[in-house]
Formats: structure tokens, C-alpha cells, sequence
């Protein structure tokens, strides 16, 4: 896309979002095949789409930035229901659907009936993509929450927002700790081009034989899905492989397959009830392929995580989504100050980055966990992770929550009060492990 | 080419277990069978763990005899007896969440049209009352007004027979059952006019005692909805446990509430009575021929 016309579209915040379809050029008259665009897609190999093929930088939303990255990913069924913040991005892929990018789209009765019936396209052996936001993932939950054990690929994406009463439309993360514990894989987006990157590289790793299990892509409503970042894209004329549904781990339901008898053959069930041990076994499994997906997040992902400045540092912050965005310029103002700090960004949180994170907080002095929820989830997982294996005093804050922004100065006063023992005015000391009060750690362990 | 599936790899099928051997030789896979064969070929759905005299199990099987390709049929259904039996069956069948099969069904329906376009991957939803009307009404409603090409059989033994005994949306008004202590408080769901407002273009009655009819509702509820849109089946099915019924008397309990207040119904658009005259020789669906005198 020219300099110019990008100009030209993105100072039109009234009009239609830059990547909405754009007028097919009428050389010659009649009826333009609204299709024809997306008809002349190329399918690459997802190495030379990740790895080889240019891109173009653009300025766009978060939501752009999903639909950009649905556009190339070759995606069949996608079932969308509004809920801010994300109803915008499931409209944009209607937009797709009406270009032909998207092959079937509609929109659901409520979240419930969307992850089932997300449920029954990946049984079919489609791909699919949904999204759903804050209340709207818990109502999906039940759903959500079985297609890991189900072995059903999908991409789902939670633009995360308050779910608690009093009900509120704000940026919030808490419920991406309902969705840690499910069994499925969890990225969290810093920002749009995490955005677009990570729902591409999840249909894939999603759908790898030994993996075969649902990928869930977070972002932290509005601040990514509202707000302009500069994405690099490939060409949209481009797009990944279509789902091989014979690769699955288990059969797709086509009857194409000798059925798999749910009582008789597994044996998972008799009469009424579950074999214990057989259930025991299928959760293994499911978290086994949690664990099998690390090979694939390295291979296109560059790793679980990702690092800045923390070589030999003193005090090393722990983030992911928004709060990475927050401790980049934390680390920054803490250079200004002389003070040497580095940032690790946990990029996937399922499978979680547990032998990095040991190895990179063995001389560590701090550690500092910034998070957009009251309860800390990152940080509990943090401290389980790295247990034995750092002697870093771990700050449990700053928190923020229910929409409160995280300024800066806000981590660094974290920094400081961790470094010189200053009391914080935001962190109570019982959310402060190692080397102080272990009372009060061990009530800030057990009451989050 | 999912007769293929049904099919051993050559050199395999001396070991292969005999019912699996059964099942390929003497199944009714790509073949016409009917009900009134019964006994001469190797059933779908044979053993399994429901109560003895239980009605349901034997709509469930019958229902099965009739499905005009069984080797291109996905089953989806829900908590409750029925998923017991449904789940012994030697077609896939898909035992999701609480409530969610008409979602699932939705989903499963479109991502299959997807890939096989026009060939005939029939879906049928097959839950209880409980699983329908109450926890998945919502999706069951919905999936009718977008006019998902599936069929949907509700097995309505008017109560939560598999926890037990409570009562449900479909249990009649006064019935004492548990969580009802005092009786329903309210009617019995009008699920069959909920359907036709819905938009299903096939929506009928049954009970199981008359294994023709069933026969002949379940292959016109599939057809139909392959290619006109959904269709719903009501069908008695008895809990002769809650409700005391003898096991040598579910018969007659379902013959005598056939004639009382489950009477044979059937609601079949014009569009749908076009298509099976015309693509399936359904010749009870032609135009009269008087009429057509008349217009000439």
C-alpha cells in the first residue's frame, strides 16, 4: 500500500476501517465478483509466510490486525457474537466473509452456543476462528474449556476486559486466568502485531498432529484492539495451507473415518459412568500436548518469551500483554536513573516458560510483576516456576484493574522500593516473596 | 468413498474382531434396509446399558434402522439416557456439553458442507426433553431460525430420567416428580408449535410402538433437512422406571398415550412436500391429479 493513500484512509476515523473492502477498480462495466480478490490467493508453506515472505508496515487497530491476519490464514468457518471489545473484530471478519476470504460466518445466538458450534466446525474438520471478550468468554467457558479434551484445533481470541460485578466495559485480564487451567494453549498479544502474528503462527501450532488442541490469543481490550500500532504484514495475497483435518490427533467426525465408539472402543465410558484411570490418562495426554507445543512456539514464535536488557540484570521485570508495553518504558526511565533492569515478556503463558524463566532469574536481586488484574496471576505462576531457583526478592505489583491505566512511574516506584526496602504505596508487603515477613507471603499465596 | 471406512484393509479382516466383521458383512451400510427386516441384518446399535423395557432404547434403534445413509450419518447429542444407547452405535457420534448439540450440530453441519459441498453428510441431533427444551433451548430455537440443515429428535420421556427422576419442561402440568413436589406448576412445552414458528419444514409426532411410521418420519425428517431445512421429531419415550410403568406394559402405556395426548402429527411445508415427491418418489406429496384437471 502507497505512503499516500495510507495517509489518506487512516486520518478517516469516521469511515470505514483501512482494511475494510476496498471498491474492486470498474475498468470495465457490469457486476464485479466480490470474490475475485480472495479467489486469486496464493497458499505459501507457513516457513515461507512467517519467515521469508516481504512485509508492509501498517498503522491499524488491533482488531485490523486480527482480521489481517484471518484474512491470510485461510480460515472456513467463523462464528462471531458482539461484545465489546471485540465486537468490532468479529465484524471486520463478516467484512472477510462478504470478500470470500472467510468461507462461512454467522452470527451466534450467545457465547455458549458460539464455542459449541465452534466445537462441531472443528470436528468437521474446518478451520475456525472466533473471538469473545471479558463476561462473554465466561459464558463460553464450559465449551471452551472441553475442546482441549475434545482435541479440537480452533484459534480463539479474548480481548480481556472486567468480568466481575459491578459490571464495567474496562480493560482487565482477570479472566485469562479462567482460561490458564483449561488445557488449551495461551498466548497474550503485547500489542497489534503480537496480535497478528500470534492468531497466524496459533493455526498452525494448533493444528501440529502431536498438539491437536485449541489456541486461545489474549490481548488486553481496548489498549490493543482500540488503539493504532504500526503491524508488519505480508502480502494479502497470500495465505497459509488449509487445515489437513487427517492430521489430527484423533479422527474428525465426517464419516469418512472408522467411528471412534465414545463407550465401547476408547473405553472412556461405561453405563453411566467414567472410567477414572481412562480420564486420568486423557488429561495427561491433553497437558502432554500443552508440552509438546514448546518444539512449535520456538520454531514460529522465537520462543516463549522474549527478552530485553537482562543480561547481568539486577532487577528483571516479568509482563505480558499491556504491562510488557508498560515495563518496556519502565526499563527505560530505570536506565536514566542508572539503574540496570531488564524485561522478560512471557509471550506464552500455556505452555508456561518455566526452565527460561529459572535460568534467566538466577542472579536476579528483583523481581518486579506488573499486572492489568487484581489477583496476580502471572506473578503466582512466576514464583512457582522459579522456587529454589532464584533468590530474587518477587514484587506481586503493580496492580491495576477494572480500567485503571498503569503509568510508568508506577513500576519504577516498585523498582526503587524493592531495591532500597522503601515501603511501596501500592503493594502491600504481603504481595512481596523472599526476604521479608514469610507470614505475609504465605497469606498473599493463599488468598490469590 | 465413507464406504470406505466401513471396509477392512485388505489382509486385515481375518483379525478383526467378529462383530467388527459382523458389522462389514452383514450391516446395513450402503444398503436399503427398513424395519420390516429387522432381525436379518447386523443392527447399528445392538448391545447397551439402558434399563430393561426402556421405550427410548427402541425408538433409538429404530430411529437408526431408518436413516437412509447410515454410513454418511453424524449423531450429536447431549447428558442423558439416550446419549447411553446412542454412544454404543457403530456411526460417529458427538457427546459435547451440557445442552450444546444444536450448537455443535450447527457448526458440525456447516464445516461439513464445507468440505463435501453437495454429497449427503446427514446430521441428527437426538436428545432428551430435559437437554432440549430446558438447558439447550436456546441453541435448539436458534438453530431452527437459521435454518441449520439438520434434524432434531427430541426422546421426550417427560422427565430428567438419567439424574433421576426431576422434572422437567416437557413434564406435564400436576405431575409429582422430584424438584416437583407439589406437581408442575405449568404446562407442558409447546415444542411442536415452537418448531413450526421457528421455521422447521418438517416437524412431526411419534411413539415408538409403531415402527413403520417411525421409520417413515425419521427418513423424511432426514431428507428434508438436507436440503430444505431443519426438522424436528417429537417422540414419546417413556421412562418406565419415574413413572412405574411395568416393562411388559410400556407398549401399551405409549399406545394408550398416543390415543390420549401424543397423537401422530405431521407438519410438512410445501417446499418440502415438492422436494420428496419430486427427488425421493414420495407420491402421497403430488399435486392431486384432480386439482391439475382443474387448472387446465
Amino acid at each position: 500500500m502507497s505512503e499516500g493513500l495510507e495517509t489518506e484512509v487512516k486520518t478517516n476515523p469516521q469511515g470505514d476501517p483501512i482494511t475494510s473492502a476496498a471498491p474492486a477498480p470498474s475498468s470495465q462495466g457490469g457486476r464485479q465478483d466480490p470474490h475475485a480478490e480472495a479467489k486469486r490467493q496464493q497458499e505459501v508453506s507457513p516457513e515461507y509466510m512467517f519467515f521469508e515472505a516481504p512485509r508492509e508496515r501498517e498503522f491499524i487497530t488491533g482488531s485490523e490486525a486480527a482480521k489481517e491476519a484471518v484474512r491470510r490464514s485461510n480460515v472456513d468457518l467463523s462464528i462471531a457474537y458482539p461484545i465489546t471489545p471485540q465486537s468490532e473484530t468479529m465484524q471486520l471478519i463478516g467484512v472477510l466473509y462478504g470478500e470470500g476470504y472467510v468461507k462461512e460466518y454467522y452470527r451466534g445466538e450467545e457465547e455458549y452456543g458460539v464455542m459449541s458450534a465452534i466445537a462441531g466446525g472443528s470436528r468437521a474438520g474446518v478451520r475456525c476462528f472466533t473471538a469473545t471478550a471479558g463476561p462473554g468468554t465466561l459464558r463460553g467457558l464450559e465449551p471452551i474449556a472441553s475442546w482441549p479434551g475434545h482435541r479440537l484445533p480452533a484459534v480463539a481470541m479474548f480481548t480481556c476486559r472486567v468480568v466481575n460485578a459491578p459490571l464495567a466495559i474496562q480493560p482487565d485480564n482477570i479472566e485469562v486466568s479462567y482460561l490458564l487451567n483449561c488445557g488449551m494453549i495461551v498466548f497474550h498479544a503485547e500489542n497489534q502485531q503480537d496480535l497478528f502474528d500470534y492468531i497466524m503462527k496459533g493455526f498452525i501450532i494448533s493444528e501440529k498432529n502431536d498438539v491437536t488442541l485449541p489456541v486461545g490469543v489474549c490481548c488486553d481490550g481496548f489498549f490493543v484492539t482500540h488503539a493504532r500500532g504500526y503491524c508488519s504484514m505480508q502480502d494479502r495475497g497470500l495465505k497459509l495451507p488449509e487445515r489437513d483435518s487427517w492430521r489430527g490427533a484423533v479422527p474428525v467426525l465426517d464419516a469418512e473415518n472408522p467411528p471412534a465408539r465414545l463407550s465401547r472402543d476408547a473405553p472412556v465410558q461405561k453405563s453411566n459412568f467414567m472410567a477414572y484411570n481412562i480420564h486420568a490418562v486423557w488429561q495427561q495426554e491433553v497437558w502432554a500436548a500443552v508440552e509438546r507445543s514448546r518444539k512449535y512456539i520456538d520454531q514460529y514464535m522465537g520462543g516463549l518469551i522474549e527478552t530485553k536488557d537482562v543480561e547481568d540484570a539486577d532487577v528483571l521485570l516479568i509482563a505480558s500483554g499491556s504491562a510488557a508495553a508498560q515495563s518496556r518504558e519502565a526499563i527505560r526511565m530505570c536506565k536514566d536513573k542508572g539503574i540496570h533492569a531488564g524485561l522478560i515478556k512471557v509471550k506464552s503463558l500455556r505452555p508456561f516458560p518455566t526452565r527460561e524463566l529459572r535460568q534467566l532469574c538466577a542472579k536476579a536481586k528483583l523481581i518486579v510483576v506488573p499486572e492489568f488484574n487484581y489477583v496476580g496471576w502471572l506473578a503466582k505462576d512466576v514464583a512457582t516456576a522459579i522456587y529454589g531457583y532464584s533468590k530474587a526478592k518477587i514484587v506481586a505489583g503493580p496492580h491495576v484493574y477494572g480500567g485503571m491505566s498503569m503509568p510508568v512511574e508506577m513500576i519504577f516506584d516498585e523498582i526503587e522500593c524493592g531495591l532500597t526496602g522503601k515501603k511501596s504505596a501500592t503493594v502491600p508487603s504481603s504481595a512481596i516473596m523472599g526476604a521479608v515477613d514469610q507470614e505475609a507471603v504465605a497469606h498473599f499465596m493463599q488468598n490469590i | 468413498m465413507s464406504l470406505d471406512y466401513v471396509k477392512f484393509t485388505p489382509g486385515f479382516g481375518k483379525f478383526m474382531p467378529k462383530e467388527y466383521r459382523d458389522m462389514v458383512e452383514h450391516g446395513p451400510f450402503g444398503k436399503k434396509v427398513s424395519v420390516s427386516q429387522v432381525g436379518t441384518f447386523k443392527e447399528i446399535l445392538e448391545e447397551h446399558p439402558m434399563c430393561a423395557g426402556c421405550a427410548m432404547t427402541l425408538f433409538i434403534r429404530l430411529a437408526m434402522v431408518a436413516f437412509p445413509n447410515p454410513e454418511d450419518t453424524i449423531t450429536v447429542g447431549t447428558a442423558g439416557c439416550g446419549r447411553l444407547a446412542i454412544s454404543q452405535a457403530a456411526i460417529p457420534f458427538v457427546y459435547g456439553n451440557y445442552g450444546d448439540q444444536n450448537g455443535v450440530a450447527s457448526g458440525l453441519t456447516r464445516g461439513l458442507r464445507l468440505r463435501f459441498g453437495d454429497k449427503p453428510k446427514d446430521v441428527v441431533v437426538m436428545a432428551g426433553d430435559g437437554g432440549m427444551a430446558d438447558i439447550g433451548f436456546a441453541q435448539t430455537l436458534h438453530s431452527w431460525f437459521r435454518k441449520e440443515k439438520f434434524t432434531t429428535i427430541m426422546l421426550d420421556n417427560e422427565v430428567y430420567g438419567n439424574t433421576g427422576g426431576q422434572e422437567s419442561g416437557m413434564t406435564n402440568r400436576n405431575q409429582v416428580l422430584k424438584m416437583a413436589p407439589l406437581g408442575k406448576k405449568f404446562e407442558k412445552m409447546d415444542m411442536l408449535g415452537m418448531a413450526k414458528v421457528a421455521g422447521c419444514a418438517y416437524v412431526a409426532t411419534v411413539v415408538p410402538n409403531n415402527p413403520r411410521r417411525v421409520e417413515s418420519v425419521i427418513k423424511k425428517a432426514v431428507l428434508v433437512a438436507r436440503e430444505i431445512g431443519p426438522s424436528y421429531i417429537q417422540a414419546y419415550t417413556s421412562c418406565n422406571i419415574e413413572y412405574a410403568i411395568p416393562t411388559d406394559k410400556v407398549l401399551e402405556d405409549a399406545k394408550t398415550v398416543e390415543t390420549d395426548r401424543y397423537k401422530f402429527t405431521e407438519y410438512i411445508t410445501d417446499e418440502a412436500k415438492e422436494y420428496l415427491s419430486q427427488l425421493y418418489g414420495y407420491k402421497e406429496y403430488l399435486p392431486k391429479p384432480a386439482a391439475a384437471v382443474e387448472k387446465q
